[in-house]
């Protein structure tokens, strides 16, 4: 059978099984566990609306608990344990880990990649976003720079292969350096500076995304202030600094974040543009080294990535209770 | 606001061109891929893309026909057209040698004095004279460049397509979508219904709950999960990625979901209450229609991220080329075997993200409203 007829099946069974569960759930409460007989028929109405909720969020519990909670502790339960999970040897993971020149220089890289990803797509967002909003043809230009968000991370590196490649007949970096009379170089080899070349291609990727966000938000602000401050005499600049950025500040830094854990999650331009070759290893691209050979390692990294990102996790949490209240 | 004081017109004009400027860079690298997917492989190693309209000087090989040699006054002669032996689309020559070490020393209608008192002529239009005191015996080359036309085909998406296996790997890749981006959405629906419009202890405690895993890395949930889906039986399969792919997208699904269905208006929900309705003919009757917008936002994202993943792919699919999705098989395969190849990279690549393109053209706006519901609020 055709992997492609069985997804189709797996699609209805699925559809078909998930309606059944919720239909037939609710049915069996209704009619069966608690029936609104005459006599505690109040009480059995509310002791269903108790348990409704639950039949509603079972399995998607159920798959949350399996896939993302549990992983949590498995995966820190696994980094414990030997390369062959026979043997718990504590800490010893970590500790070989970070005494590890591959995993230092993968930290570091990694924390440029979250100190210029975010910042480099932000600004290019906002910056964008700014500029198009008055802009007869903004949305096509807006359009445009959203694209690369559709396009995957393997092929945008494939894209920015045409752009970095050494040949000058290929690569346009080349082209130019050709054109000045310069030789030809590798920038995916330059020691150091090729982390960058590679930080180019997701910033590319997510400007559409802040810009989509931060336009919405630039919209949402009261037009007075910016009448105000104009009449006041204000340029410009000084309208958007001073006035327009204040006001989306909250914004601003949810993009911010949001990209800062996309980084952390990204290998696959690492791993398709150098293989994480040439001392360009990030945190996700040196886990899927151990991928498979040594889990205990692995997930040692893993974990690690967990911890990075765990200030944010609880800083979306807070917001989030902020706003319920 | 178009015409309130401080809107300057020179203004104007720095802000359309530096906008102009923008999108060229931005689009520049994708419109490089597209072209050269288009072009002739040996075009592209020789010829930039952006100068792929104009013909491409291009440097060949022919052998004269050491048979039709003639005795003339005691030298041996060979005439003939470089053109007329076929094999290339080249029109005019734009230089010639007669040796391997000098193949574009001479300019058309020169003669060249080559080794062994033997001269070549060669005309811009092709017609050669080769001359030699000895007998020929051997064909000997002659070397030229000339302009060729650009060269525009279908050619490398037909040879990534069949050769290749690069259609094996589209199937697979929409094997994996479909059912991935389908069944989440019922799931979380139900789910987002219930802590958007139903009252119960620990409501704030699971969306929290939602909103925390939003940002776990994926990265946390592979060994564990291999490791179960060893156990229970499911292995490295597509059953196995469906699951997984269901359950790395649900936060999102039910984040968004909940969040657009807490803005519905509670006037027709609650008196469709009072009317008798149960939650299961409100949620199905009212609130799943009334989320169409969100529903599509979530299916748009769900689609996009596992088409263009590569990292869960690796992990929970066989690593045989049966199953390669067209992700891997680019990374794992292609940038391997074929890494010089640009024109072969640039279809299989263009194949890869011509359907997200589409999608994300047509669909442009359910995107933009799930990623403001996603993220501002």
């Amino acid at each position: 059978m055709s992997p492609l007829v069985q997804g189709l099946i797996t699609v209805i069974v699925g559809v078909g099984g998930c309606v059944g569960y919720f239909f037939l759930s609710n049915l069996i409460l209704d009619k069966v566990i608690f029936p609104p007989k005459p006599g505690d028929k109040g009480r059995n109405i509310n002791r269903a609306t108790m348990v409704r909720p639950w039949l509603f969020l079972f399995p998607a519990l159920f798959a949350l608990t399996l896939y993302l909670v549990y992983p949590v502790i498995g995966s820190f339960w696994r980094s414990l344990h030997n390369r062959a999970n026979t043997e718990f040897i504590g800490f010893d993971n970590y500790t070989t880990m970070f005494a590890d020149s591959g995993f230092q220089t993968a930290f570091i890289n990694n924390f440029m990649w979250i100190l210029v990803v975010p910042a480099g797509a932000t600004f290019l967002g906002l910056l964008v976003a700014q500029l198009t909003d008055r802009l007869s043809w903004g949305n096509i230009a807006k359009s445009l720079i959203f694209m690369p968000m559709a396009i995957s991370f393997v092929g945008a590196s494939l894209i920015w292969r045409f752009v970095y490649a050494n040949n000058p007949d290929i690569g346009i970096i080349n082209a130019v350096r050709d054109f000045f009379g310069l030789m030809p170089v590798d920038v995916l080899q330059l020691p150091f500076w090729n982390n960058f070349f590679l930080m180019v291609i997701l910033i590319w990727i997510q400007t559409g995304f802040a810009m989509v966000i931060l336009s919405a938000a630039l919209r949402g602000i009261p037009e007075e202030t910016v009448e105000a401050a104009i009449i006041d005499g204000a340029n410009p600049l000084q309208v958007f600094f001073k006035i327009k950025v204040p006001q989306i500040m909250g914004t601003i830094v949810v993009v911010w974040t949001t990209i800062t854990i996309l980084v952390l999650k990204v290998f696959d331009i690492v791993y398709a543009m150098t293989g994480g070759n040439f001392e360009t290893e990030i945190l996700p691209s040196y886990m899927m080294n151990f991928m498979f050979r040594d889990d205990g390692r692995a997930t040692a990294v893993a974990f690690v990535i967990m911890i990075i990102v765990l200030p944010v996790m609880i800083w979306n949490i807070r917001q989030a209770r902020k706003e319920m209240r | 606001m178009d015409n309130i004081a401080g809107t300057r017109p020179a203004l104007t004009w720095v802000v359309n061109i530096s906008v102009i400027l923008l999108v060229i860079i931005w689009l520049i690298p994708t419109v490089g891929l597209l072209v050269s997917s288009f072009r002739d492989r040996d075009q592209i190693a020789i010829s930039a893309w952006w100068k792929s309209p104009f013909p491409v000087a291009q440097n060949f090989a022919a052998k004269a026909d050491a048979g039709n040699a003639v005795e003339r006054d005691g030298i041996f002669v060979i005439e003939g057209n470089i053109f007329a032996e076929g094999g290339n689309d080249a029109r005019s020559i734009a230089a010639f040698g007669g040796r391997r070490t000098d193949p574009t020393g001479s300019a058309p209608g020169e003669t060249a004095e080559l080794t062994r008192d033997r001269t070549l002529t060669v005309q811009e239009n092709g017609n050669y004279i080769y001359t030699s005191p000895a007998e020929i015996k051997r064909d000997p080359s002659i070397y030229f460049a000339a302009e060729t036309p650009p060269d525009f085909s279908l050619d490398n998406y037909r040879e990534i397509l069949t050769s290749a296996n690069m259609d094996r790997a589209f199937i697979n890749t929409l094997t994996v979508t479909i059912p991935a981006t389908i069944i989440p959405i019922l799931i979380a629906a139900f789910a987002a219904y219930a802590l958007a419009w139903m009252e119960f202890p620990g409501r704030w405690l699971l969306i929290a709950l939602i909103v925390g895993l939003l940002v776990v890395p994926l990265q946390l949930a592979l060994v564990p999960m291999l490791q179960f889906h060893n156990m229970v039986g499911i292995g490295q399969s597509y059953l196995g990625i469906w699951l997984a792919h269901t359950g790395f997208g649900l936060p999102l699904a039910i984040y968004l979901l909940r969040n657009y269905m807490v803005g519905l208006p509670k006037d027709i929900i609650e008196s469709a209450k009072v009317d008798g309705a149960t939650d299961f003919q409100v949620f199905t009757k009212i609130v799943l229609p009334l989320s169409f917008p969100a529903l599509a936002s979530f299916a748009i994202f769900q689609f996009l991220w596992t088409w263009n993943d590569l990292l869960v792919a690796k992990v929970f699919l066989p690593s045989n080329s049966e199953s390669w999705v067209m992700t891997v098989k680019i990374a794992d395969d292609l940038l391997g075997s074929r890494g010089g190849d640009w024109g072969i990279l640039a279809a299989a690549a263009f194949i890869s993200i011509a359907v997200p393109l589409i999608v994300f053209f047509t669909m442009q706006r359910y995107l933009v409203r799930g990623l403001l519901a996603g993220s501002v609020k």
